[in-house]
């Protein structure tokens, strides 16, 4: 038991860079999700345009459904292997949930709120970043959340392809049978998701704040 | 002043919404658009803040086309209120008023007094509300922040659809009392829609009837009333309001059938004492049928009154106007007011005496159907 403990002392030099790996390698990759995700999501609620819509989701589908290890894979011909690819196909991993929870959110807004907001005059961008994105961003956060957690998990399987982080140190662990090293390597994940996923939480708090002080008297 | 010149609204599917509309709304008046769902009143509506473009025809507000005024422009001058309210959640009551001057960049100091003021306007406490957000208020206050957000940044001209349509039925009434008291001060010019003809008949200056894109008729709401266009308009205002104006009562409903009477054999003096016990000034003369002969009053009585030998029937005058029971109230108030009498008998086809219409018996039955209900009294 006390090697459990130990390896945390004894490897900290490498859990702690690694650990710093892995953040970068998620982080990147929820960044780039955000980037691309909530712009299109934006988009696709607000076009009229059907096609576009329905083609962009099953595009983001169809990524959704590739096994993470094959995707990883397909990519070593095309990329190479090491940090970039990895950083991709994670990206291309939350592109789904971020795009389908952004659109949910402009959709859930009250159709009579968007008439309002027209008519008393905003103007078109007024009204998506004073309205619109206020009232959307609950959703959209919720994705985000949902998104950064699964990508921290994922991102452990990227060793395959080089692209190192506390996967490596599992991979590492694996070959030697170091157990306390697995051990601690998947505990040190699992700790990054749970304050990761606590951190945002806050985070979504204070953006919906006003909205979360609702109280019905009514 | 609004107005709407031989307006068209063809959707692309080829649904013709609005056939050709003409029309107009006068300004410090409320006009109210009526008529069943699909009607096009909605639509009308919309044409006049560009929220929805005609396919053709004119809109002007004020005198000038909307069509060369940039939307959102248009938009800040014109208040607007809608069924679901459509307050801002995220942003508190204040803030959900101060939308439109915000956006007019008023001074934050003119902003914050003119919302203390529409919230005291629209009967809510400012202290208490002012930073409360829209969830935590009932439908009816909710609103009542709708109608002060339009109304903040003193519009002329304020659009509603439906306000007051999703709300309880006593909200309703106690914000349509409201709408009428506050539009006695501001004097706004008020395009309102409703499907509800109570509704429309208690707050309009003038409605306008619509059906599947046309105007059928309009007018202020006592000329619909009384003269609806069509069998469609009679369907649509409802048989019972119709009747309720159109049923006229008769002579026979509002004479008094106790008229005093006097035979003509009948001594002036006892005729005096008749007069005097019932305190007329004249008196109906029949015969011991009750066929009407006449009248005498009491300045005819005494004129003669030296005379022992006459008798009523010799200074009886016969009357000029008499009325029959089925004559239409207003026929007799005709008669009344054009002669400048005092009563009028109401008699059958053989001159029997039935009553008498009395300028008392009137006002007595004007009490019965226009209630004061304790208004002003």
């Amino acid at each position: 038991m006390e090697k459990y403990a130990q390896v945390f002392v004894e490897r900290w030099h490498d859990l702690y860079s690694a650990l710093i790996e892995h953040i970068i390698l998620s982080a990147s990759a929820v960044l780039l999700g955000c980037l691309v995700a909530i712009p299109l999501g934006t988009f696709l609620a607000k076009t009229s345009i059907g096609w576009i819509r329905s083609l962009s989701f099953t595009i983001a589908n169809i990524f959704q459904t590739i096994p993470s290890l094959a995707l990883l894979a397909i990519l070593i011909p095309l990329l190479g292997i090491g940090t970039t690819p990895a950083i991709l196909a994670l990206f291309l991993y939350s592109l789904m949930p971020i795009l389908q929870n952004t659109y949910s959110g402009f959709q859930s807004i009250d159709p009579g709120i968007i008439e309002a907001a027209k008519a008393v005059g905003y103007s078109s961008s007024q009204r998506l970043f004073k309205i619109e994105l206020p009232l959307a961003i609950r959703y959209i956060m919720s994705g985000v959340r949902l998104t950064t957690v699964y990508i921290i998990s994922w991102a452990t399987l990227a060793t395959v392809i080089g692209a190192g982080g506390l996967g490596e140190l599992i991979v590492g662990g694996l070959s030697v049978y170091d157990k306390p090293l697995i051990f601690a390597s998947a505990v040190l994940a699992m700790v990054l998701a749970l304050v990761v996923d606590f951190v945002l939480s806050l985070f979504e708090k204070k953006l919906t704040k006003r909205e979360n002080s609702k109280q019905n008297f009514a | 002043m609004i107005k709407l010149e031989n307006v068209q609204k063809k959707y692309q599917d080829g649904y013709v919404a609005l056939k050709e509309v003409n029309l107009e709304c006068n300004s410090g008046e409320i006009t109210v658009f009526i008529g069943p769902s699909g009607c096009g009143k909605t639509t009308t509506m919309k044409l006049i803040n560009r929220l929805i473009q005609p396919s053709a025809g004119k809109v002007y507000v004020n005198g000038k086309d909307v069509s060369h005024i940039d939307p959102v422009e248009l938009r800040r001058g014109i208040g607007y209120v809608i069924q679901s309210v459509g307050l801002f959640p995220h942003m508190n009551i204040a803030n959900n008023i101060a939308v439109v001057p915000r956006l007019l960049n008023w001074e934050e100091e003119r902003i914050a007094k003119r919302v203390d003021e529409l919230l005291s306007v629209v009967g809510l406490d400012p202290e208490t509300y002012r930073s409360r957000y829209p969830s935590e208020l009932s439908g009816g206050q909710q609103q009542r922040v709708g109608v002060a957000r339009a109304l903040a940044a003193e519009p002329s001209v304020i659009l509603m659809d439906e306000p007051f349509s999703a709300l309880d039925p006593i909200s309703r009434e106690q914000l349509q009392d409201e709408l009428i008291r506050l539009q006695k001060d501001i004097k706004k010019t008020i395009i309102f829609v409703t499907h509800d003809m109570d509704e429309a008949l208690k707050i309009a200056d003038k409605i306008v009837l619509m059906k599947d894109g046309a105007v059928v008729q309009q007018g202020t709401p006592e000329e619909i009333l009384r003269h609806p266009a069509n069998d469609f308009v009679k369907e649509f205002i409802g048989a019972k309001r119709l009747k309720q104006v159109q049923e006229i009562p008769t002579a026979e409903e509002v004479m008094i059938r106790k008229a005093v009477t006097a035979y003509p054999t009948r001594g002036l003096a006892a005729s005096i004492k008749i007069m005097e016990s019932r305190k007329v000034d004249s008196l109906i003369v029949v015969n011991e049928n009750d066929k009407l002969l006449g009248y005498i009053t009491i300045y005819d009585v005494l004129n003669q009154f030296k005379d022992e030998n006459k008798r009523v029937g010799d200074i009886v005058k016969p009357f000029t106007h008499t009325v029959m029971p089925n004559t239409l109230l207003t026929q007799v108030i005709d008669i009344v007011d054009e002669y400048k009498l005092a009563y009028v008998p109401v008699v059958s086809e053989n001159n029997t005496l039935l009553g008498l219409v009395t300028r008392g018996s009137l006002v007595g039955h004007m009490s019965d159907i226009y209630p004061s209900n304790g208004i002003g009294v």
